[in-house]
């Protein structure tokens, strides 16, 4: 059993207690930590014209924006803190997008905050930490 | 007169209320006649027909190139169909591209630009002239369109640009002038100026002026009848709010209903047809006798194969070099696979949502046939053919679903003032490519561009339909005349992509993804 744990991570309130979480659970058991942010994107939404001109400029600013606002300062902190870290930046659902990083890492456990989209949208599409309660192949761990 | 007059002294405002309507009336006129008189020429000389015959040369112009793309590219319209739509479900898209512009953005992006008013009005016109019949040649335009469009957004995406920003674009003028620097010919540049001009032309006819007019239409048909004007204004006002304001947020409810729309109104159009049912075998005897005999249609089977030919070129453009724009921004290492990807539009546009507005005209009783010969009864100018109540364009069309359906008119209002709409703003951006083009990127220029855009549909609200139309057709025919010029040279780019794509599609260097 592989000795590394997924953490989904966004700059929510829940994320950050994930994370003080996941940096405990992970000192205490000696595991490497696999920080990952999704940024949502269906390749089946409607763009004008406008925005398919300025859809690859964009792409490379919203990923330079993650890396450098919220993955890199948090890696950072971690290495500090004598923590096992990297990182994974994607695009795509962001529970599907999760499920493949921890195939892809062969994690054995997935850390996620509770909470993300309104009320309302959660009651309409299910929240993504209850999909992933469901669907993950792992251990899942809700911080609130 | 004087009794008026009498009134009018004694109340004010009913003074204005008799008044206002006669001014707006007039302004409405002096649009038209102005209009009319301005761009008659270039509608003649586009639509001038083979001497000796009513063919216009146009007509021919595009019917052989679509045989000539067909039959060179091995009747890849057939072949890829398979795969293109294996390319659209996004089987053969690399994962760590996610966040890229996918082949169902683009498509879907260049369908909201070609699925229109062409889809409702312009089918309508069509059989309200060529009859029935005129639904065969459009469907078999539509066919062979499908090669047409393969061929242009190839390269399209082929000779984009990608500027140092990041962003990406490109077009027909690009291909001319790359394309043909590339095989060394001469006059690439030209063609490159002149299709832009037609461009922007288009972009002011088809795509804005008989959008608004047709808008206007639909709406006077469902409130009442008020002056074009009224409409024009408050559509420019949108229009310029979301092209000049950068007001993305109706653009893009817009892009997101206009999908939906277009399914609800082929899931109407299949559900009348279903109430009518045994009728359906009939309707396609009716199109497919109009198609060889045309009997009792205005300009019998050539006047069938004109409409069903012109209103296909101007329903899903293919050859006209609009998608190649649409198209040329999307992330792929691949060309043609934009190619096979754009061969679905008219396949879409033409083939399914065309003839489903024809079938359901058809099907409903619209155009009035004599009841002893079964021949259709042309009407007093001979030109078209005679409607239950007059309808004719949009009118005629939503007359056909209320039949079955009395609340669908408004859903068609709906339908066709969001689709008109979304039309307008994807033009605006083909327009404005052209534009910038020849006048160079900047932000005063574009703003220019953008204004005059507006301009132009108050003007097309405003004026006739027979003027806004025919003006409309000749600009987007334009197009095509030069797009299609710079294809037949650079065809045998597109063949060597081709080969070079299939081989490696066979030997599984190209694969699908999980």
């Amino acid at each position: 059993m592989s000795n590394k744990i997924v953490l989904g991570y966004d700059d929510s309130e829940a994320a950050k207690s994930a994370l003080a979480f996941a940096v405990s659970l992970a000192k205490a058991q000696g595991a490497e930590l696999v920080i990952a942010h999704v940024l949502e994107w269906s390749p089946y939404s409607f763009l004008t014209p406008e925005e398919i001109e300025q859809r690859h400029k964009r792409r490379e600013e919203e990923l330079k924006r993650a890396e450098d606002a919220l993955l890199a300062p948090v890696r950072k902190s971690l290495e500090d803190d004598g923590v096992t870290v990297s990182t994974e930046l994607q695009y795509g659902h962001i529970a599907e997008t999760l499920i493949d990083v921890i195939k892809k890492s062969g994690a054995s456990h997935l850390i996620i905050g509770r909470t993300g989209h309104s009320a309302l949208s959660s009651r309409l599409f299910g929240s993504v930490a209850g999909s992933l309660a469901q669907a993950a192949p792992v251990p899942v761990t809700i911080v609130p | 007169m004087r009794k008026s007059i009498k009134a009018a002294a004694l109340s004010a405002p009913l003074l204005l209320a008799a008044t206002a309507p006669a001014m707006a009336q007039s302004v409405d006129e002096r649009v038209n006649e102005l209009f009319a008189s301005s761009t008659g020429w270039f509608v003649n000389l586009i639509f001038s027909p083979f001497p000796g015959t009513s063919f216009p040369w146009i007509v021919a112009w595009l019917v052989i190139a679509a045989t000539v793309f067909t039959l060179y590219f091995g009747l890849i319209q057939f072949r890829a169909f398979p795969h293109s739509i294996s390319l659209v479900k996004g089987d053969y898209s690399d994962p760590n591209d996610a966040g890229e512009v996918s082949h169902f953005q683009a498509l879907a992006t260049a369908l909201s630009g070609t699925v229109g008013l062409g889809n409702i009005a312009g089918v309508a016109v069509a059989v309200g002239i060529g009859g029935p019949g005129a639904t065969f040649w459009m469907i078999l335009a539509g066919l062979m369109g499908m090669a047409s469009k393969f061929t242009e957004c190839t390269l399209g995406v082929k000779y984009r640009n990608e500027f140092e920003d990041g962003h990406v674009s490109g077009g027909p003028m690009y291909y001319m002038t790359k394309g043909f620097a590339e095989r060394g010919l001469p006059m690439g540049k030209f063609l490159a100026v002149l299709f832009s001009v037609f461009c922007i032309l288009g972009a002011f006819g088809g795509g804005n002026m008989f959008q608004a007019n047709q808008a206007h239409a639909q709406i006077s048909g469902v409130v009442g009848d008020y002056p074009g004007w009224i409409t024009g204004v408050v559509f420019a006002a949108v229009v310029f709010a979301v092209i000049v304001g950068g007001l993305k947020s109706i653009a893009r409810v817009t892009e997101k209903v206009v999908p939906f729309m277009g399914v609800m109104y082929v899931a109407a159009a299949l559900v009348i047809l279903g109430m009518n049912a045994d009728k359906i075998g009939w309707a396609f005897g009716e199109i497919f006798n109009g198609a060889f005999t045309g009997a009792g249609v205005a300009g019998g089977m050539v006047g069938a194969l004109i409409q069903g030919f012109k209103r296909a070129a101007f329903s899903n453009e293919a050859g006209v070099g609009s998608a190649a724009i649409a198209h040329s921004a999307v992330k792929t290492k691949e060309p043609i696979t934009e190619g096979f990807v754009s061969l679905l539009e008219p396949f879409i546009d033409t083939v399914v949502i065309c003839t489903m507005t024809a079938l359901v005209i058809i099907i409903t009783g619209q155009l009035i046939q004599d009841p002893n010969t079964g021949l259709y009864l042309l009407d007093e100018g001979a030109s078209t053919i005679q409607t239950v109540d007059g309808n004719k364009g949009v009118a005629l069309t939503s007359a056909a679903f209320s039949s079955a359906f009395s609340w669908f008119q408004y859903v068609l209002a709906l339908a066709v003032i969001l689709f008109a709409f979304s039309t307008m703003i994807s033009w605006s951006y083909y327009g404005l490519k052209a534009w910038t083009f020849l006048f160079g990127e900047g932000q005063t220029t574009e703003l220019v561009f953008k204004v005059i855009f507006c301009i132009f549909v108050v003007i097309g609200a405003a004026a006739n339909l027979g003027p806004v139309i025919d003006f409309s057709d000749a600009a987007i025919f334009a197009m095509a005349v030069v797009n299609i010029i710079a294809l037949y040279f650079l065809m045998p780019i597109v063949k060597k992509e081709l080969n070079s794509y299939m081989a490696r599609l066979k030997s599984g260097e190209i694969k699908k993804y999980s």
